[in-house]
């Protein structure tokens, strides 16, 4: 029996793969790797493309991802998979949207009083229902 | 017969006041119930970056990150996790009261800040108190998706990697059971390495592909941003429960309420007769 490696495969919204291994086979960046057992300690980005566990000689299971990041320790294999494909210019547009969107937000005064008088109202309504369950308690 | 016909109105609207309410609450349950998976479900991905994370500071990298480093605080950074929607009881208003406290501290301290909302509700907060939003996002839904957060976390980073910034925490409510949710500030940057447990000995360091610095940073980003998603996922799961536990209580007192008034209606309606019947019998004893 060849020795086996613990590997984990998870994305931030879910756990795609746990379990041992003889060979995990990841598209890292500047190529493809395969990690065994006892591997030294090794940290890299992963390219979009399929990762195969080699579970044993008989099952080998593929999975996609769209880039992440590939950890091994000697007996532990990590692969963050990013849930969609990431790159420095998308991640920067996304930026600029959500600073655009607070900018917005700054002058729509009308928008803003509405709110700071929807928390003020909140509030005196959090009051009333306070007296009104003390003078019930009272009687 | 006329008797309590304002008495009778008031019931039928309470009553229908009530059908809402329990509809809501039946909602919440059910969606709670998938919020909680969904929180769950992410949990093995924050643990597996932060032990990663941990290994990372323990290691001897040729290149220490910027988010590793403490400088002197003049500026604070603010991620604030709140819900879309109201109706959920104090949820947000504990969040922000709790928030305010620490603001308020931070600003004696003489301390700026500088604040990213995720969340309507975190939105027309701080802009009624005019506070100082650099980025903000909303409407994410039940189920968020980490790219939906990726743009306000990114211009907070880019903030602090320009000296804007010298701290950032994330605000959210942290989900201890169905009825209890604790708000709570979490330091973002500077990394607390030594809060991140036991270390491996010896002397190590990792084979980096393609150097150091790249993969650091990536890394850093992909760490920052679970923390934030764990945060709003936990915050999706505080917002249901306390919907649920305040639509139930909403419907219980709507139930008290019309029993209290049911109960005057009848004793309006025995007077009423008890009145005419006298009156029949003084009348007739009269003639």
């Amino acid at each position: 029996m060849a020795m086996t490696i613990h590997v984990d495969i998870v994305s931030a919204e879910r756990e795609i793969f746990s379990g041992q291994a003889e060979l995990v086979v990841a598209p890292a960046e500047m190529g493809e790797v395969g990690i065994a057992a006892r591997h030294a300690p090794f940290l890299t980005r992963l390219k979009p493309g399929e990762v195969r566990v080699k579970v044993n000689a008989q099952d080998t299971q593929p999975f996609y991802i769209s880039g992440g990041m590939l950890e091994v320790q000697p007996h532990i294999v990590t692969i963050l998979a990013d849930t969609a494909i990431r790159a420095k210019d998308l991640d920067e547009a996304a930026a600029i949207e959500a600073k655009k969107r607070a900018e917005e937000m700054l002058q729509d005064k009308s928008g803003r009083i509405d709110y700071a008088k929807a928390q003020a109202q909140l509030l005196e309504a959090m009051a009333q229902l306070r007296s009104i369950e003390k003078l019930r308690k009272g009687r | 017969m006329a008797v309590g016909k304002e008495i009778r109105t008031k019931i039928g609207s309470i009553r229908n006041t009530q059908k809402i309410t329990r509809a809501m609450e039946m909602v919440a349950a059910s969606k709670m119930r998938k919020t909680q998976d969904r929180m769950q479900a992410t949990r093995p991905y924050s643990k597996k970056i932060g032990r990663i994370i941990k290994h990372l500071a323990h290691a001897n990298p040729e290149y220490k990150h910027a988010f590793m480093l403490e400088r002197p605080v003049k500026t604070v950074g603010l991620i604030v996790i709140s819900s879309d929607r109201g109706l959920c009881g104090g949820l947000n208003s504990n969040l922000f009261r709790m928030l305010l406290k620490r603001m308020k501290t931070w600003s004696e301290a003489g301390c700026e800040m500088r604040v990213a909302t995720i969340g309507q509700k975190a939105a027309g907060f701080f802009n009624g108190i005019g506070a100082n939003v650099v980025a903000q996002v909303s409407r994410l839904g039940d189920a968020p998706h980490l790219e939906s957060i990726i743009g306000v976390i990114k211009a907070m980073l880019d903030e602090y990697n320009e000296g804007r910034l010298d701290e950032l925490h994330v605000v959210y409510n942290e989900f201890v059971n169905t009825m209890t949710q604790r708000p709570s500030v979490d330091q973002l940057i500077p990394i607390r390495a030594e809060e991140l447990g036991e270390e491996l000995k010896g002397h190590w360091d990792y084979i980096y592909e393609p150097d150091a610095k790249e993969v650091l940073d990536d890394l850093m980003i992909r760490y920052i941003e679970s923390l934030v998603f764990q945060g709003l996922v936990e915050n999706n799961a505080c917002e249901q429960s306390a919907r649920m536990v305040a639509m139930k209580s909403a419907s219980d007192n709507a139930g008290k309420l019309i029993k209290e008034l049911q109960l005057i209606y009848n004793k309006a309606r025995q007077a009423a007769i008890t009145q005419e019947i006298a009156e029949i019998v003084g009348g007739a004893a009269a003639v």
